[in-house]
């Protein structure tokens, strides 16, 4: 499976980002090996409409299953719907350690945005 | 001609001058109220208003049948507003400003526009003036397209006065486009003082004559009138912070109505304008 995490920096010890759209790096973990690539989303970070929406595409494109984020609006998470990928909202602590909890189990999956747009 | 009214800080009294400047002139004005997020002009101007008119912008719609997936569309829309997942379009239609370009490029023609709601017109008259306003409907973030609707009721050869949003972002920009003078209306404090210059530098991007409104005179401080003096902003009129013309205003009265001895110092505003600009009779332009 593969695990897509907004984060702060370009390895796992880095802190998850806390927004999706406009997140400094997404990773890609591969839940079995551990073995991750970093997308760079500065083209997002700086988009003035729709980094959301484009990000969801972005991950989407990289075989993602599911994302682990802090806050995601109402447009990434109907495009999110859209691409069959599950979304963890309120994920907080290095990524390596929310891959961790995900995979032991300790998150639910959301049903719905928790943010407004612009957020 | 096209006195646009307009102001940097929201509640300077924007409304209050361009309906008692359109009250006070004897001969037939248009009035167009481009604050279409918050149209007030109308609770003081009372015209009776005729029927609502939808106004609509196109957004695209797909038939998923037609297309190939090929995200041109996608790649197109600087506003995201259409996007493809794999097998799958998504479209948002109130992110869509209506360029037409995923329509253009698309090879498989799997594009048609309908229509998003941006809100009404509504049209009107109070005695000699000729009333106009939009309303932009609940929800909707784009004003721009229904502000050009009401601005192409403009009457050519007469006296136009556009009552415009506050702020200096697009619709603001929208509804000063076109004006042959810019009444930029203040208050003398620090606050009003701040967006004003906001204000005065986007007027001077467009190149439009300018002149300024103190209103609420006698509090805050001089800031404005040293701004004022340095910039060469004429200041064209002063209306004192007074209670009776805050109860009129209250009450939803112009205060030329209220207090009959404003119309001489209004009309005298739209001769110093008419002077700036050179412009002498109806029909001249």
């Amino acid at each position: 499976m593969k695990i897509a995490v907004t984060s702060r920096g370009t390895d796992l010890d880095a802190a998850v980002d806390p927004r999706f759209g406009r997140a400094a790096y997404i990773l890609i973990i591969d839940s079995d090996t551990r073995a991750f690539e970093v997308l760079d989303n500065q083209e997002n970070v700086d988009a003035f409409q729709g980094a959301g929406i484009q990000a969801a595409v972005m991950i989407s494109d990289k075989g993602a299953d599911v994302l682990l984020t802090g806050y995601c609006g109402p447009k990434a998470f109907e495009t999110l719907q859209a691409a069959g990928i599950k979304v963890v909202n309120d994920a907080v602590g290095t990524v390596d350690a929310v891959v961790r909890d995900f995979k032991d189990g300790k998150f639910s999956i959301a049903q719905s945005a928790n943010v407004e747009g612009h957020w | 001609m096209i006195i646009t009214v307009a102001s940097g800080k929201g509640g300077t009294g924007k409304t209050t001058v361009a309906t008692n400047l359109a009250f006070s002139l004897a001969d037939h004005v248009q009035f167009l109220d481009c604050d279409v997020e918050e149209p007030n002009a109308h609770l003081f101007l009372k015209p009776a208003l005729g029927e609502k008119q939808r106004v609509f912008t196109p957004v695209p719609v797909v038939d998923e049948t037609a297309c190939s997936y090929c995200r041109k569309c996608a790649e197109i829309c600087r506003f995201r507003a259409i996007t493809v997942l794999g097998k799958k379009v998504l479209t948002f239609p109130e992110m869509c400003h209506s360029c037409g370009g995923c329509m253009e490029i698309c090879p498989e023609r799997a594009i048609t526009e309908t229509g998003r709601e941006l809100g009404v017109i509504e049209e009107g008259r109070r005695d000699d003036i000729g009333f106009v306003h939009g309303r932009l409907r609940v929800g909707e973030a784009m004003a721009p397209p229904l502000i050009r609707k009401v601005l192409s009721h403009v009457l050519p050869g007469k006296v136009n006065i556009i009552d415009a949003p506050p702020g200096t972002s697009c619709p603001v920009i929208t509804a000063m486009r076109g004006a042959d003078f810019v009444l930029l209306v203040t208050e003398p404090t620090p606050f009003g003082l701040h967006d004003l210059k906001l204000a005065v530098e986007t007027v001077k991007i467009l190149g439009l004559p300018r002149g300024l409104i103190i209103n609420r005179a006698g509090i805050g401080d001089d800031g404005v009138k040293e701004y004022a003096e340095e910039e060469g902003l004429p200041v064209l009129m002063e209306i004192p912070f007074e209670r009776s013309i805050a109860e009129a205003c209250s009450r939803g009265r112009l205060v030329v109505e209220a207090l009959p001895g404003w119309k001489e110092e209004f009309l005298e505003l739209f001769r110093r304008i008419r002077k700036t600009i050179g412009w002498k009779e109806v029909g001249a332009r």
